[in-house]
Formats: structure tokens, sequence, C-alpha cells
């Protein structure tokens, strides 16, 4: 029995000497960051002076602060549009590739490579798709008789862009999820249903969206925290214009802090965003939570 | 549920109304018009891209457009290349993503060996503490680790307090420790060894095999399917990363294809052919990764979908 526990003080050495490099990373950019993430945001840190500490000077500053509110109500505006659209088109598009016809693989395939390119490059391309006057959309809207927008240019239409844009490159990975997920639905379930006689509708309702509850948790948790710390499609796009409809809260943090060297107050309304955030989440949580798995 | 008539042979048979083959056909049209107009949609962006960036300059603005153009040229990338260092960007990022692959494919299955297979006190409330971490949105950590970086004692030009130079900023080094060894690498890896039998860990021990040769030379060749995934998942994030690379790096010879690239469309807003050549030019290794290796992409992502 003495060898036996020498063998495993030996083992549990070795492991912590594994871990030691990654425990090392995640104390110092991971455990610090967020210790020090609240006290930043009680200082006046500007890069350049002495830091000091201001008490709660940050968070009245921010309670008058009109366009850090604007900056979240677009953020919401665009997360309670988005999150939905993305759960609905993802699960639509999964329904319809699921199916074994020939061909489907080319179809996943297709759907799947937008989520392949950059938030930078993606932005980049749409503009040209969405120029006014030369851009395909509106070549194609004019086609159907339609004036199309100045999509990017004009308030009613920039938020709508962007729901746009960043759909297009997150239903693909979004439906691949699902794709897994129906998969992982027993068969034997949607076999008894049909002999009862459900029509697909009800097996939809009573077996398929029951069953998947844990991947539509997954994927509207992953899109809300996303979707709350929308950044770069809105600074190539639009550059958080026209008059500041687009501007979100990380892009005034950015500013903020990386421009105008503010840190302490950029602190304050990282915080607040990332207790937004916690509350969103949990929402969601509440709202998956609530009904009760059929089967 | 194969749309044959043999499969029609069974005991449902007796449920179907004359017209359901009928309806199965027309199911059949319905789903390729639909997949094909969703597809369709998908792609025309890539298409478009392609089409304008491969289009004379007086083509780009025809009206009414030109779908195919009259002939190809090459000058935008030309453009692109020469108005700025799109080269250079482009190494910049290729050398920064292949780094964090390395280290998070190495750092991510040491601990990820050690977390599934050998046993140790902290193991369990060490890797639930990784795993919390997972959740806490990037925009908390944003500010600090740039104070973190700026203030690393001994370097750049920084003394024992961290003050005085400017620490890790500007260096290639402020993108990849950061990221060096993410949560999400080791969950992975440990999820993947915890797959794999520890009785061949025992074996090597009996034979005399030291612990990291066991690791080494026994189990890490036995996760390469997982590897090929991590790395392709760690360096599209690699080379896709924007924000933090332009909060990091200041000097325009370290700037990644990402910053090249918004740098370009912002200053030359008009200029969509070299634009468009650009965009391609950063999506490019992505593309030919996943043309190459398809699978280990759907995999990953699936992944990601059944940990939920």
């Amino acid at each position: 029995m003495a060898s036996y526990g020498k063998l495993t003080r030996h083992q549990s050495r070795t492991a912590y000497l594994f871990i030691t490099p990654t425990m090392l990373l995640f104390l110092v950019f991971t455990v610090v960051p967020v210790v020090m993430a609240s006290y930043l945001s009680f200082t006046n840190y500007d890069v350049l002076s002495r830091m000091k500490w201001v008490g709660l000077e940050n968070y009245r500053r921010l309670a008058d602060d009109s366009l850090y509110w604007t900056t979240f109500k677009n953020v919401a505006y665009y997360t309670i549009v988005f999150v939905p659209l993305n759960i609905l088109l993802s699960l639509g598009l999964a329904l319809l590739l699921n199916y074994r016809r020939p061909g489907v693989r080319l179809f996943r395939t297709f759907s799947y490579m937008p989520t392949l390119t950059s938030a930078v490059a993606a932005a980049t391309v749409w503009v040209w798709l969405l120029h006014p006057e030369y851009g395909l959309v509106n070549t194609l809207l004019g086609y159907a008789g339609v004036t199309g927008p100045a999509w990017l240019a004009q308030t009613e239409t920039a938020m709508m862009s962007i729901i746009l844009v960043t759909l297009w490159q997150s239903i693909g990975s979004n439906m691949i999820i699902y794709i897994a997920g129906l998969q992982g639905v027993p068969d034997y379930l949607y076999e008894s249903a049909k002999l009862d006689g459900a029509t697909a509708i009800d097996r939809f309702r009573y077996i398929t969206w029951p069953q998947l509850r844990p991947t539509t948790f997954l994927v509207s948790t992953m899109s809300i925290i996303g979707a709350l710390q929308l950044f770069d499609q809105a600074f190539v796009l639009t550059q958080g214009g026209p008059g500041n409809v687009t501007k979100t809260p990380v892009y005034l943090i950015y500013q903020q802090g990386f421009n105008q060297l503010q840190m302490g107050y950029a602190s304050a309304q990282a915080f607040v965003l990332a207790v937004a955030i916690l509350i969103f989440s949990m929402i969601n949580m509440r709202m998956n939570k609530s009904e009760e798995p059929v089967v | 549920m194969s749309s044959k008539p043999a499969a029609a042979i069974g005991p449902r048979t007796g449920f179907r109304s004359p017209g359901v083959r009928g309806s199965r056909a027309s199911l059949t049209v319905v789903f390729y018009v639909v997949a094909g107009f969703v597809s369709a949609a998908m792609f025309i962006p890539f298409f478009w891209s392609l089409i304008t960036s491969l289009k004379p300059d007086d083509e780009i603005f025809s009206m009414p457009i030109r779908w195919l153009p009259s002939r190809l040229t090459l000058e935008h990338y030309r453009n692109a290349f020469t108005t700025v260092p799109f080269g250079l960007y482009f190494w910049n990022s290729l050398v920064l993503a292949v780094a964090g692959v390395v280290a998070n494919l190495f750092f991510g299955s040491l601990s990820g060996y050690a977390f599934a297979k050998l046993p140790f006190r902290m193991n369990k409330p060490l890797f639930r503490v990784l795993l919390a971490a997972m959740m806490i949105p990037g925009i908390v950590t944003m500010i600090p680790s740039f104070y973190v970086l700026k203030h690393f004692p001994f370097i750049g030009g920084n003394d024992w307090y961290g003050a005085g130079g400017n620490g890790l900023l500007n260096t290639f080094w402020g993108i990849i420790l950061p990221g060096a060894s993410g949560s999400f690498a080791v969950f992975f890896m440990r999820q993947f060894f915890l797959t794999l039998p520890s009785d061949m860990m025992e074996m090597a021990r009996i034979e005399g095999c030291r612990e990291f040769r066991i690791f080494w030379n026994v189990y890490l060749p036995l996760t390469k399917p997982a590897l090929a995934t991590l790395g392709i998942f760690t360096f599209q994030a690699g080379w896709n990363s924007f924000l933090w690379p332009m909060i990091v790096l200041n000097d325009p010879n370290k700037a990644t294809i990402q910053m090249g690239l918004q740098a370009f469309s912002y200053n030359h807003q008009t200029d969509f052919g070299p634009m468009m050549a650009g965009a391609l030019i950063a999506v490019l290794p992505i593309l030919v990764l996943f043309l190459f290796l398809q699978k280990y992409f759907v995999q990953g992502i699936a992944f990601s979908g059944i940990k939920g």
C-alpha cells in the first residue's frame, strides 16, 4: 500500500506540473483582470497620470451619460430582434437540411460558408452589397420594382442592416448545432407519434421542440452574450452612425477607454454592461426552464 | 424516410391516402426550391465580391449591373497589395494565429490530460473554476487585461513595479499570451481524454515509462482528430480577431490583416475593387482550411452543441 500512495503522490505532482502553465496564464490574464475590473471602475485611471480612488464618481457620471444609455437602447433593440430571428432561422434551416436528399450536403456547405468569414471582411463586402446606387441588394430589389433605401446611411435601416449581416454570418454554425441536436432525438418517439396519428406540426410541438431545449438554451445563451457585445460589424459597417443609432456599448467603451484614455470611466461602463449581460442571460435561463419537458 | 415505393410496404401503408405519393413529390420540389434559394442567398456575397474584385474599374459602377465582366483583371489585387502592405499584414496574422494554435494545442492537451487522467486533490475545484470562467464576457477583462499588459514587470522598459515602460503592449506577446491556454481548449481536450481508456497508462507505468512520455507518446497521438478540430477553431478565432489586436498593437508594421482591411476600407471608401480583393484575401486561409478539413469543422460545431 505504501508504494501505491507513493505512486499517487507522484502522479499528483505530475498533474500539478502539467496544469501549471495554464493556471499561471489563467491567474494573470483572467483572475487578476476580473478582480481589477471592479476596482478600476472606482478610479480615474487614464494610463498617463497617477491612479486615484474616486469612489462612486464614475457611476454618478454614468447615470447622467445619455450617450451611454442610447448605446444600451441600441444594443437591446439589436438583441431583441437578432436573437429570436437567429434561433428561428437556424432551426428552420436545420429542419430543412436534416432531410436525407441528394445534394443536401452541398446546401449545408453553402449555408455554413458565411460563418467562416471574419466580421471585418463580411462587413466590408456588405458595405458594397448594400451600396445605395450600385449595390447588388438594391439592384435585385429594383428588379422587383422596389426602390431600396440607403441601407447604412438612413437611421431607419442602419441597425436592420447590421442585423442582416450578423444573421448571415451566424445562422450556419447554429444550423449545424441544431442538426446535431435533431439527430440526437430518438426515432421511436416519432414512430410512435405517427402511429398515434400525430400531424407534422404536433410532432414538432410535442417532440422536436422539447427535445431540443438544451440546444436552444445553448444557442440562445451564446447569441445573447455575443449580441450584447456587438462591436466589429458596427465599427466597420456604419462607424456607429448615422447619428449614433448603431453605436454599441462596447464601441463606446473602446472609444472612451482607448481613444480618450478615460479607462476608469470606461471600466464603470464595462461593469454595467456585464451586469446587463448577466440579467439577460438569467431571463433567458428562466424562459428556457419555464416549460417542463413533455417527454 | 425514403420516398422509394418499397419503403411504403409496411404496417403504416394503411394510413396513407392515395394522394400521399403526389404530396411526397411536391414536398421534394419545395425542399429543393427553399434550400436552393437559401443557399443562393448565403453564397451570393462570395460570388459578388469575387466578381467585383476581378472586374475592370469602369464595369464596377455600370448601370445596369453586369453579372459577368467583359474581361478579368488582377489589377485590384495588385492595387490592394501596393497601396497598403497587405502581404505584411497577412504574415503578421499568420504568425499570431499559428502561435495561438500551437500554444493552445500544447497547453490545452497537457492540462486537459491532467484533469482527465491524473488524480490530484484540486482536480475538480480547479476545473470548475476554469469552466465557470468561460461564462465571463470578454468586455469585463478588456480594460484590466490592457492594464496587466502595460504594467508587466521587467518587460518593455518596466521596473519591478511595472512602471516606466509599455510592458507587453505593442508586442505580439500581448496577443498570444492572454489566449495561450484558453479554458475552452482545456475543456475540449479533457472531454476527449476522458473517452480514452486508462489501462494503457497502467501498462506504460509497469513498463517504467515516465509520466510525460505516457502523455506525449501514448495518449497524445490518439487525440489527433480532437487536435485537428481544436486547431482549426483556434486558428479561425485568431485569424478573425479584430478588437483586441487593435487595442494592443499601435505600430502599423505589426497590424493584422483584419486591422489592415478595416483601415483600407475606411480610407478608400469608394475603391470597391481593391476592397473586395482585400476582403477575399482576408477570408481565403479559412476557406482553404475548410475545403480540406470540412469534417473537423462540423465535428467541432456539433461538439459545442452536445456540451450544452
